[in-house]
């Protein structure tokens, strides 16, 4: 008897040893453990034994299957490893193949710029302000102290609806309409599309856009003016960004002045971008002039101001390095999406 | 301004080099925007004469010179004419450069050696610097001595700059170089001068010669006139044609040159009339008849409206004031006498004529800023004194001077300290003053206040912030120092709809869309385009003076702008293109325009390409709504529009207000725009949906109790709209139902022509249990039965 369960041992770790997957494994289980089993035959041919015998084969055929049961285990883990093991190495894929990208659009570079802009000025407490593109000369022209006939309408070629209605030439006339529903400290800035009767080209669009910017308070400076300029400049072209103000003429601001940034190809230095002068022309700017002021029912003795006004295109394109602006408007998606 | 240095030199000492000079201009104001060199292209010519004219041996046209160069002779042949011997002549040596990039080379010609080449006025592209080609084809012949290997830039005064000065609409005076002396000797702390002038005494007197008469003295504050008999019409001197043509004005004679020399020196435009043509000798300063002719100097007829100015004699208008002079009373070769013209005009009536007539001149872009009342009289005894200088006539004693305008200076009173206050710096009110006297400004202190005469010539000055520009641009603007005003650091707002606007933009560019950016305007046809029949053309605000007709007409819809910019990728083959534009449309109130029209943010899609349809644009459109808060109360239904195919265009409403369209192009408008291809497209009302938007969010418990689902799938016609059999079956559900979903649409076999089946998950479930079959199975009877009755519906298992 003992030989027998020794032999069964024997016989059935080594075909545990040789199977090489989890099915023959199973078959194996049967062979020697299931109902029919090799040692379910001797465990049932106990009955025969001598008494005194019983609980000694009986131990030992217990032991020879708890051999067989953990080595079945063991061998059955084995082949699990070496199975995901190929599986795995199946599965490998070649990880250099381009990915699946989602589908993502782009905001236009004039949306993109303008939000930085935006967000440089929330930043120093100015609001965001708005007002019809299409607008009363009073609001364009006559508030901003440039009456009927005077020489500085002829640098803003203006398309006309009549003789009072007209497509807004510039930001400013939003000036004029906050300050008349607006009492100070008054401080935004506003963004938005302007036009004048330009033939299209390069550098030209009759259609392009500002960003106007006013603040009227007791005390302003043009000391504050330039301050917060030059914290706008550094902040949109780079911390090494120098400004440079020169005098200049608006009728609505003075002293008026227009604001250079040390160019931001050359840094200064002189290149074809900015004609060797080192300087970029950024915006036109001034103190708000006392008849504006009165214009906006705002006391000329009492607050003073500054306002400046931006072309966001010509920005734009230099931020990019954008040489036409005829892009801005054509929308090739080619375009858009370099940004 | 175009300013020539030499010339500006007479009236200030200036040490610094042209382009020093311009840097310090521009930061004291006077911005500059170019610096030009004369006759820039011409190199290595030099004075010549020539000691020899032999023929050439093997050529009958052209002969053989010897040139003395001062240094040395040279051997030059030549072809031209008119050359003689003992002639001084413009030679170019070896290695010289002429206009049009030209290299002068020593050679042979026909055997004989060339060592340079005898130069011609239009070889040396001198007329346009006021050389005076007299047409004969051949070499320059300088008519004054010049040292023998001179370089012709300086004998003939070439050699100089020119800055071109962009001089601003406040500051008339500096159209003039006494102007610019003024500036310039403040910007470099110099001194300057006037020309000193001095007349000797003539015969007669101008008042027994003419008359002038000012019937308009609003439109004309000062007239003076004088006259000068026996003219010697000719070419004016070298020197002062090469100053009006570097200057940019063309020389004519010296008449006329003299009053555009004066003109330019102290920017008071002059005119001269041939006295012997006005009639009765007298000049009338009056309005146009209606109707009234004039030929002008450039020999155009111009009839004149009542309201614009005229020079008359005592019959018709002579010329147009301060505009241009007459055809009829020019200075002419045969001119015997001249009345000289120099005026002060009203700046208003000036524009408004110049205007009117589309005529600008020299003398119109002055008068039109406002000019100084008392340079007129100046102007004309500065003419006066040239023409005895440079013996062109005879000056009649006295002058005719009609004064109807005040010679009062301004006085300005100023509290000094808000100067300070307002440029954000401390001056001194000495430095204050200093600044201002050397501007010609005379000041006088008392105490807090500044007493201020401004001088004639700035008639701009007009308060305290004037004078502080005057102060802080010679001060210099880079000596204010930088500050930031109170309350800088807070953080300013965007309102609800500019936050809105902006998560909406990055809605849409998260769903693949390109944002665009197109022009509001195009053309009136363009609803023909778009599909529109003409009574469903759309009122338009148009622009009067439009670049073309096709860009006259202010946007109504954003529907051709879209489909422009979609044709326009498509014909640069590209293949996909999703694209979005959030801008203005114009409505009109009125036609015609009597207010400001409506103004309303709109929002349009359009697409074509890989994976769109109809239902991923709709898609888009109820993401959109759903960021907007506002999805679940926006309904889709069936509609027509002329630009969509009639079978799939969907209008949009919310609480019963149509918030717009969408749908596939129709495909006669995908023909107009020759786009083969199918296009979605939406377009939507955003500002209405940007104030219908819900942003305030409240949480609301996540289930706890399980749901239970249940299949549904119909057959109906499919004439029924899925968005019905939605409605009904969420109102037959009840509370207790969840969600619907919709998750099988199938057509074909087994399905009845003309229906189809539809296949829905329904979820149910309650709050505060755990629902049973019993719960749900009446429920979803009493779908069916609804469904039956109202759809014909017929249940598939």
């Amino acid at each position: 008897m003992r030989e027998k369960l020794d032999l069964i041992q024997k016989e059935a770790l080594d075909n545990i040893e040789k199977a090489g997957e989890s099915n023959s494994l199973e078959e194996i289980r049967v062979k020697y453990l299931g109902k029919k089993g090799q040692l379910t035959q001797i465990l049932r041919g106990m009955g025969k034994l001598a008494p005194e015998e019983r609980p000694v084969v009986g131990q030992l055929a217990n032991q020879v299957r708890q051999v067989i049961e953990s080595k079945l285990t063991e061998k059955g883990r084995e082949i699990e490893e070496i199975v995901l093991a190929k599986r795995l190495k199946e599965e490998s894929i070649d990880v250099t193949l381009p990915g699946k990208k989602p589908s993502l659009g782009k905001l236009h570079p004039l949306t993109t710029v303008l939000n930085q802009i935006t967000e440089i000025f929330l930043g120093m407490g100015f609001d965001v302000a708005e007002g019809p593109e299409i607008e009363l000369d009073y609001y364009n022209f006559e508030a901003l102290n440039i009456p009927k006939n005077h020489p500085a309408r002829d640098t803003q070629d203006t398309f006309y609806i009549n003789e009072n209605i007209l497509l807004r030439t510039h930001t400013s006339p939003t000036q004029i309409r906050t300050m008349e529903v607006q009492e100070p400290p008054i401080k935004i800035i506003v963004p938005g599309r302007v036009y004048r009767s330009d033939a299209v080209d390069a550098t030209h669009s009759p259609i392009f856009h500002q960003i106007e910017g006013l603040v009227v308070d007791k005390n302003i400076t043009m000391g504050d003016l330039k301050g917060v300029l030059d914290v706008f400049a550094k902040a949109i072209f780079g911390p090494k960004t120098r400004t440079r103000f020169r005098p200049h003429h608006f009728p609505f601001t003075e002293p008026s002045a227009e604001m250079d940034v040390s160019c931001v190809t050359c840094d200064g230095q002189g290149c074809r971008i900015c004609s060797n002068t080192g300087w970029i022309e950024i915006l036109g700017a001034g103190m708000v002039h006392p008849k504006v002021l009165e214009y906006g029912n705002i006391d000329p003795n009492e607050y003073t101001g500054f306002a400046f006004g931006m072309g966001l295109d010509r920005i734009v394109n230099q931020i990019y390095g954008i040489d036409d602006i005829r892009l801005l408007y054509e929308n090739d998606i080619r375009f858009l999406s370099q940004f | 301004m175009l300013v020539p240095i030499k010339w500006l030199k007479e009236y200030v000492d200036i040490s610094a080099s042209t382009k020093e000079l311009a840097n310090a201009m521009t930061l004291t104001g006077t911005n500059v925007e170019s610096i030009k060199e004369l006759a820039k292209d011409i190199d290595k010519v030099v004075v010549g004469r020539i000691l020899s004219i032999n023929p050439h041996p093997n050529a009958d046209k052209l002969v053989v010179c010897q040139v003395d160069i001062g240094n040395e002779v040279i051997q030059i042949v030549t072809g031209a004419p008119n050359v003689e011997e003992g002639q001084l002549v413009p030679v170019a040596l070896h290695g010289a450069l002429l206009p049009g990039g030209v290299k002068i080379k020593k050679g042979k010609l026909r055997g004989e050696v060339s060592q340079g080449m005898l130069c011609s006025i239009d070889e040396l592209e001198l007329t346009e610097l006021g050389e005076i080609d007299d047409g004969i084809d051949g070499i320059l012949i300088l008519d004054e001595e010049y040292p023998l290997g001179m370089d012709i830039k300086e004998a003939l005064d070439l050699d100089d700059e020119v800055i071109e000065f962009e001089i601003t609409s406040n500051r008339p005076d500096c159209l003039s170089m006494v102007g610019i002396a003024r500036e310039a000797a403040v910007t470099l702390k110099t001194s300057y001068s006037l020309p000193q002038i001095k007349l000797s005494r003539n015969i007669g007197h101008t008042l027994q010669e003419a008359k002038v008469i000012v019937e308009e003295p609003d439109m004309c504050p000062r007239y003076c006139a004088r006259v000068v008999r026996n003219v010697k019409i000719g070419p004016s001197p070298r020197w002062m044609r090469r100053r009006l043509a570097a200057a940019g004005v063309r020389p004519i004679n010296n008449i006329v040159d003299i009053t555009n020399y004066v003109m330019l020196e102290l920017g008071q435009p002059m005119h001269a009339f041939d006295l012997d043509k006005i009639q009765d000798k007298t000049i009338i300063v009056r309005r146009a008849r209606e109707g009234e002719k004039l030929v002008t100097l450039d020999k155009q007829e111009r009839i004149l409206a009542e309201d614009i100015l005229v020079i008359a004699d005592t019959e018709k208008a002579i010329a147009l004031a301060g505009v241009m002079g007459g055809y009829d009373t020019e200075v002419t070769p045969d001119t015997c006498n001249v009345i000289l013209e120099s005026a002060t005009f009203d700046k208003g009536s000036v524009r408004l004529a110049s205007k009117a007539l589309g005529l600008r001149s020299e003398a119109s872009s002055r008068f039109e800023k406002g000019l100084d009342i008392s340079n007129a009289e100046r102007a004309i005894d500065r003419a006066a004194q040239l023409i005895q200088e440079l013996g062109a006539g005879e000056v009649v004693e006295g002058k005719i001077d009609v004064c109807n305008g005040s010679l009062e200076p301004r006085v300005l009173e100023v509290q000094w300290k808000r100067i300070n206050a307002l440029l954000g710096i401390d001056l001194e009110i000495e430095d204050i003053c200093g600044i201002l006297n050397s501007l010609s400004f005379k000041t006088e202190v008392k105490g807090d206040i500044l007493v201020v005469e401004v001088p004639s010539f700035r008639q701009d000055v007009e308060g305290m912030a004037d004078l502080a520009e005057e102060v802080a641009r010679i001060y210099g603007y880079d000596k204010i120092p930088m500050t930031l005003m109170e309350g800088s650091r807070s953080q300013g707002t965007r309102t609800r709809e500019q936050k809105l606007l902006d998560t909406a933009k990055r809605a849409l560019i998260a769903m693949g869309l390109f944002e665009t950016v197109t022009y509001s305007f195009g053309s009136p046809k363009v609803y023909g385009k778009i599909g529109f029949k003409p009574e469903e053309y759309h009122e338009v605000v148009t622009i009067a003076n439009p670049l073309g007709e096709d860009q006259s007409a202010m946007r109504t819809t954003l529907i051709p702008s879209i489909l422009d910019v979609l044709a326009r990728n498509k014909s640069r083959s590209i293949e996909e293109c999703k694209i979005f534009e959030i801008a203005n449309i114009f409505i009109p109130k009125s036609i015609p325009i009597e207010e400001l029209p409506i103004e309303r943010l709109t929002l349009a899609i359009g697409q074509y390409g890989k994976g769109t349809d109809f239902y991923t644009l709709k898609g888009q459109v109820e993401r959109l709504f759903d960021v907007l808060g506002i999805l679940e109360d926006v309904e889709f239904a069936p509609h027509s529009h002329p630009s969509l195919h009639p079978g799939r265009t969907a209008i949009v409403k919310f609480e019963g207000q149509e918030l717009g369209v969408l749908g596939e192009v129709h495909p006669k408008v995908c023909e107009n725009y020759n786009l083969k291809t199918k296009i979605y497209l939406a377009e939507l009302n955003f500002e209405l949906m940007l104030k219908m938007a819900r942003t305030e969010k409240q949480y609301v418990h996540l289930p706890r109790y399980p749901a239970i689902h249940r299949d549904l799938a119909i057959v109906v016609s499919k004439n029924v709209l899925a968005s019905n059999i939605e409605k009904l079956i969420r109102s037959a559900g009840g509370d207790l139902l969840e969600k619907v979903e919709l998750f099988d649409i199938y057509e074909g076999s087994q399905i009845p022509e003309g229906h189809r089946s539809l296949a829905y998950s329904l979820s149910y479930r309650a709050a505060d249990r755990t629902l049973k079959d019993e719960d749900i199975n009446p429920i979803h009877d009493r779908i069916v039965n609804a469904l039956v009755d109202s759809f014909n519906a017929q249940l598939r298992e």
